[in-house]
C-alpha cells in the first residue's frame, strides 16, 4: 500500500489518460494497469464540439481517483488559476503542479513551482509537484507544504528512463519519509521496475503505455514490472561488487588443491 | 462588446459571466471559467460583469498526462 495525502492505494502505478487511439483503448489500458489514480487535464471548451463533456463521462466510468494537472502553464500565475479551475471542475483538492520552464525539455521552472506551491497549499490544495531531482528545490517544496514530491526521470515523453540515478538515489535517501513518485521519462517496464527497486513509492507515466503497439498489453507489463520492483525493494537487494564471488560453496570442491587457491 | 473568448475575438451582449455561459449553452455543462487570468468560481459568475476587451477562458475536462 502507498499513502498519498491521507489516501491509501494498492497500485503504485499512476497512469496518464492522453494519447490513446480511442476511448475504449484508454479504458482497457487503465483496467489492465490496475491504476487507481489517473491524471487528467483541462483545456478550452468549444461550444460546438463540447469535447470535454464526453471525456468527463468516460473518467467517471473508470472510477479512479483523479489527479488534474496544470500542464502547459509557464508561470506561477497561470498554474494557480488553472489549479483553481481544476478544483472546481474535478471536485478534488489534488493537483499535479506543473510550471514549465522550457518548451524543448519541458523542464520544470523550479522558482515558479515553489511560488505556485506556496499559494496553493495555503488555499488547501494537496500539491503533487512535478519537479527535478534538485534537493534545494525539493526542500523548499516540502517547506511550502507539499507532502509528496514527483521528480522527473528524464524529459516528458523522452522514454529515456532514469538518466540521473545517482541524484535520484540521493533524493530518496534525503527524504526517507516523504512519498516520492517518479514522474515523466519512463519508457519501458524495466525503467519502472528500476525506480521501484530504488525505493521510490510510485511511478507516473503516460506515453510509454498510450503509444505502445498494444497499449493494453503494455499496461499489464508495467503493472507487473512495478509490482516486481517494489517486491524486490522490500525483499532487500544485495550490494553490487566488482569481483566475482562464487555462489557454490568452495569447501569440498573435488580435485581442489591448495595451489589453485592462490 | 468585443471580448476575447478562449483566445478568439467574440461579440457578445452578455452583461456578466453567467449570462455568457448560458448564451454559449454551458449553463449545465462541466466547465470552469477565468477572466483576465483569474479564476472565477461558478457561484461568482452572476456577479462578474463583462467589459469590452475582457479575456475569458472556458475550460472543460480533457485527457492529460
Amino acid at each position: 500500500m502507498v499513502e498519498l495525502y491521507g489516501r491509501s492505494f494498492t497500485s503504485r502505478l499512476l497512469l496518464g489518460t492522453a494519447g490513446y487511439s480511442s476511448p475504449d483503448i484508454l479504458r482497457q489500458a487503465v483496467e489492465a494497469s490496475g491504476a487507481e489514480i489517473v491524471t487528467v487535464s483541462l483545456r478550452r471548451e468549444s461550444a460546438r464540439a463540447r469535447t470535454g463533456q464526453g471525456f468527463w463521462s468516460l473518467i467517471e466510468e473508470l472510477g479512479c481517483h483523479v489527479l488534474p494537472n496544470t500542464a502547459g502553464c509557464h508561470t506561477a500565475k497561470e498554474a494557480i488559476a488553472t489549479a483553481q479551475m481544476a478544483r472546481e471542475l474535478f471536485g478534488t483538492n489534488w493537483i499535479k503542479l506543473e510550471v514549465i520552464a522550457n518548451d524543448d525539455t519541458l523542464q520544470p521552472d523550479l522558482f515558479g513551482l515553489v511560488e505556485a506551491a506556496t499559494v496553493l497549499t495555503a488555499e488547501g490544495f494537496d500539491v503533487l509537484p512535478y519537479t527535478t531531482e534538485d534537493l534545494s528545490a525539493a526542500e523548499r517544496l516540502v517547506a511550502a507544504g507539499c507532502s509528496v514530491l514527483m521528480p522527473w526521470a528524464s524529459p516528458i515523453g523522452s522514454a529515456r528512463g532514469l538518466i540521473n540515478k545517482t541524484a535520484l538515489a540521493s533524493m530518496r535517501a534525503y527524504f526517507p519519509d516523504t512519498p516520492l513518485v517518479i514522474d515523466a521519462g519512463i519508457g519501458t517496464p524495466s525503467h519502472g521496475s528500476e525506480a521501484m527497486e530504488m525505493g521510490y513509492d510510485a511511478v507516473l507515466l503516460n506515453t510509454a503505455i498510450a503509444k505502445a503497439g498494444d497499449p493494453v498489453k503494455m499496461a499489464e507489463a508495467f503493472a507487473k514490472a512495478i509490482e516486481a520492483g517494489r517486491l524486490a525493494f522490500e525483499a532487500g537487494l544485495i550490494e553490487p561488487r566488482d569481483m566475482a564471488s562464487p555462489s557454490t560453496p568452495v569447501a569440498g570442491t573435488p580435485f581442489f588443491k591448495i595451489d589453485h587457491a592462490s | 462588446m468585443q471580448i476575447l473568448l478562449n483566445g478568439e475575438r467574440f461579440a457578445t451582449e452578455a452583461n456578466n459571466l453567467d449570462e455568457l455561459c448560458t448564451k454559449l449553452g454551458f449553463a449545465e455543462a462541466k466547465v470552469a471559467m477565468a477572466v483576465n487570468g483569474s479564476f472565477v468560481a461558478a457561484s461568482a459568475r452572476p456577479a462578474t460583469p463583462l467589459a469590452d476587451a475582457d479575456e475569458v477562458e472556458i475550460v472543460a475536462p480533457r485527457q492529460g498526462g
